[in-house]
C-alpha cells in the first residue's frame, strides 16, 4: 500500500516566479514525514506537487522529478489524473461535498474511479473507510444526513474517509488541523498514527508540537525574503531536527526565535 | 439578594437597549434605511396595484352571462365562455415558453461551463460580450427576425422532421410550408432568454469554492467528472432560478411570437403547423386595438390568467430550490 517518494532537484514556478527552489529529499514508507516552517516559505506548494495538485492553478508549472516507486509523476506519458487517485489529499479546511449525504462523500472518488460497485461493496467500503478515519461509531446512525452538518473536526475526518477509500499509496495531508478545537485535533493526530501503519503520510504544519508529536521525520523549509524562492533547510529524524539540528536558521525557528 | 435580581433586570432593560442601539443611527445611516424600506414597500405596492387592477377589470367577463359573452365579447367563432377562452391560450402560452425553456436552458449551461471553466479567460470574456450583446437587441427584431428569416429557412427542416416523426405509430403531426409555427417561434424565444440564463448560471458556476473544486480533482476527478460532482451540485439551485427568469421573459414575450406565429385556438400538439396555437400575450397584443367594452374585460381576464402562471412557476421554483436546502451548501 505505501510507497516511497524520491524528489530531486525540484524547482516550483507559478508563472514566471520561482516560488521553491531545488528541492531534493526522500520520504520513506508506512511513515510520517513533516514539513515545517514560516508562512510563504512553499511547504504548502512543494506538498501540492507531489500529487500534482499544483498545476491546476494558471501558469503554474515545476522543474525536476517526483519519483514514485521509481516512477516519474512528471513523466510524459503520466496523466495527472491518475496521479491524484494514487496520492490523495486532505485539506487545510475541511472540504466534504455540500450537496451529498456522509455516505455519498466516502464513495465519491471510488465513483469517479469505476463508477459502478455493488450494494453490499458500497456499504463495506462506507463502513471500513469510516472506521478507517475513527468516524464510523459516530456517523453510522445517520449516513444520509448531509456531510456539512457535522462539526468541523468530524468533517476532516470525514475528507480523510474520502480520500482513504480510493486506497490511495500516499496520503498529504495541508495543515490538516488548522481549523480545529484541540480535542478534534487530538483525534486526526491519533489516526494519523493509526494511518501510518498503511500508507505513506506527509504533513503539512505550523504547529511544532504537532509535527514533534505525529512525525518521524521532519522537513524545515524557509524563505530568505519576500520575492525570492522558498528552500529546503534541513530534514532529518524528527528528534533530531528539534534537539539537534545541524543549521542555525532551523535552531532558530523550532526554538520559536522566529516565524 | 443582587444576585437573583440580574435576569429581571436584563428583560426589563432590553427594549430600551434596542432603542438606544436604533439612536446610533444617525445621518445618513437613517436615511438610507428609509430608502431601502420604500423600495420594498413600493415594490410590494406596485405588484398588489396590479394584481387589483386585473382582478377588477376581469371581473365583468366572468360576471358576465353567457349571452352577453357571446354579443359583446368578441369571442373567437365556437368560443362559448371564458373557460374555453383562456384555457386553450394558457396551453399555448405554457407550451411554448416550456419549448424555448428545453431549448435554451442545456445551451445556456454549456455556454455558462465554457466560459467559467474551460475556454481560456481571454476568449471566455469575448464569449461573455456577445452573450450580453444579445440580451441587448429589442424584441420586435427578434420578431422580424424569425418571421422574414428563420421562418422561410427552417420550414423545409420541420417538414423533413415532420415525415420522419410520423412514421411512429399514433403520431399524426403537420407542418406548414410557410415554418411561421410554434416551433419557431420557440426557437426564437429561446434565442431571446439565452443570455439570462448564460449570465446568471456562468455567475453562479464561477462561485463554486475552490475547496470543493480541489476536493473533487485530489479524488482523481477529471475536469469533467470535477464539474460534476463540485460544480453542478452547487449551481443547481441557481441554474433553476436562472431558468425560472428566462421562463418569466418567455411566457410574456409578445412581439416575437406576434411576428412570427401564424395564430390559432385549440388544445394541440401541432407545434409544426400554422393556425393551431397562440399565446395569451401576443393575443391580447392582436385582439385588444380593437376591442372594447366587454371583450376589453375579456381580454384582461387573460392577462390575469398569464399573471397567475407567473406567480404559480416562481412559487414551483422557489419549493424546488428549497427542497433540498440542507444539501445546498448554504450552511
Amino acid at each position: 500500500m505505501a510507497q516511497r517518494i524520491d524528489v530531486k532537484d525540484l524547482n516550483i514556478y507559478y508563472g514566471d516566479f520561482m516560488a521553491v527552489q531545488g528541492v531534493s529529499m526522500t520520504i520513506e514508507p508506512k511513515s510520517v514525514t513533516a514539513f515545517i516552517g514560516p508562512s510563504g516559505c512553499g511547504k504548502s506548494t512543494f506538498l501540492r506537487t507531489l500529487n500534482r495538485m499544483h498545476e491546476v492553478i494558471p501558469g503554474a508549472h515545476v522543474e525536476g522529478s517526483v519519483e514514485l516507486e521509481g516512477v516519474d509523476l512528471y513523466g510524459p506519458e503520466v496523466d495527472p489524473v491518475a496521479v491524484r487517485r494514487t496520492v490523495g489529499m486532505v485539506f487545510q479546511r475541511p472540504n466534504p461535498f455540500p450537496t451529498m449525504s456522509i455516505r455519498e462523500n466516502v464513495l465519491a472518488g471510488v465513483k469517479l474511479n469505476n463508477k459502478k460497485i455493488s450494494k453490499t461493496d458500497a456499504d463495506d467500503l462506507v463502513e471500513r473507510s469510516l472506521r478507517g478515519a475513527n468516524l464510523w461509531n459516530e456517523v453510522k446512525d445517520r449516513l444520509d444526513r448531509p456531510g456539512s452538518g457535522l462539526s468541523g473536526g468530524q468533517q476532516q475526518r470525514l475528507c480523510i474517509a474520502r480520500a482513504i477509500a480510493v486506497r490511495p499509496q500516499v496520503l498529504l495531508m495541508d495543515e490538516p488541523c488548522s481549523a480545529l478545537d484541540p480535542i478534534s485535533t487530538l483525534a486526526i493526530e491519533d489516526l494519523i498514527q493509526e494511518l501510518k501503519k498503511d500508507y505513506t503520510i506527509v504533513i503539512v504544519t505550523h504547529n511544532m508540537q504537532q509535527a514533534a508529536r505525529v512525525s518521524d521525520r521532519t522537513a524545515f523549509f524557509n524563505i530568505a525574503g519576500t520575492g525570492k524562492p522558498g528552500r529546503l533547510i534541513e530534514m532529518n529524524d524528527t528528534a533530531t531536527i528539534f534537539s539537534a539540528p545541524s543549521e542555525k536558521a532551523t535552531e532558530d525557528y523550532v526554538s520559536g526565535r522566529f516565524g | 439578594m443582587t444576585t437573583a435580581s440580574p435576569p429581571a433586570h436584563a428583560t426589563r432593560h432590553e427594549p430600551r437597549r434596542r432603542r438606544a442601539s436604533g439612536d446610533t443611527e444617525r445621518g445618513f445611516s437613517r436615511v438610507f434605511r428609509w430608502i431601502t424600506t420604500g423600495a420594498g414597500v413600493l415594490l410590494l405596492g406596485v405588484l398588489a396595484a396590479v394584481a387589483a387592477f386585473l382582478v377588477a377589470r376581469a371581473l365583468p367577463a366572468f360576471t358576465a352571462s353567457q349571452a352577453e359573452l357571446l354579443a359583446d365579447g368578441k369571442l373567437p367563432a365556437g368560443v362559448t365562455s371564458i373557460a374555453q377562452y383562456v384555457g386553450p391560450l394558457v396551453f399555448g402560452t405554457l407550451l411554448a415558453a416550456a419549448m424555448a425553456l428545453a431549448i435554451a436552458t442545456p445551451i445556456a449551461m454549456g455556454i455558462a461551463l465554457f466560459i467559467s471553466h474551460y475556454a481560456p479567460r481571454r476568449i471566455a470574456s469575448g464569449i461573455g460580450y456577445v452573450v450580453d450583446l444579445l440580451a441587448a437587441i429589442p424584441s420586435v427584431v427578434f420578431g422580424l427576425w424569425g418571421g422574414r428569416v428563420l421562418a422561410p429557412l427552417i420550414a423545409d427542416f420541420w417538414v423533413w422532421l415532420v415525415g420522419v416523426l410520423n412514421v411512429l405509430p399514433f403520431v399524426e403531426f403537420r407542418a406548414t410550408a410557410t415554418g411561421r409555427s410554434l416551433a419557431t417561434a420557440s426557437i426564437v424565444l429561446a434565442v431571446m432568454i439565452l443570455p439570462i440564463i448564460t449570465a446568471v448560471s456562468r455567475e453562479v458556476f464561477l462561485q463554486t469554492p475552490k475547496l470543493h473544486e480541489e476536493a473533487a480533482l485530489a479524488l482523481g476527478a477529471t475536469r469533467w467528472e470535477m464539474i460534476r460532482t463540485a460544480v453542478l451540485p452547487f449551481g443547481r439551485s441557481g441554474v433553476i432560478s436562472a431558468a425560472m427568469l428566462g421562463l418569466g421573459r418567455a411566457l410574456g414575450e409578445t412581439m416575437a411570437v406576434l411576428m412570427i406565429l401564424s395564430t390559432g385556438l385549440g388544445y394541440s400538439l401541432q407545434i409544426f403547423g400554422a393556425g393551431e396555437l397562440t399565446t395569451i400575450a401576443a393575443n391580447i397584443a392582436s385582439r385588444f386595438p380593437e376591442a372594447s367594452g366587454l371583450a376589453v374585460n375579456v381580454l384582461i381576464a387573460t392577462g390575469l390568467a398569464l399573471f397567475i402562471i407567473t406567480l404559480a412557476v416562481n412559487m414551483a421554483a422557489r419549493a424546488i430550490v428549497a427542497r433540498r436546502k440542507d444539501f445546498s451548501g448554504a450552511n
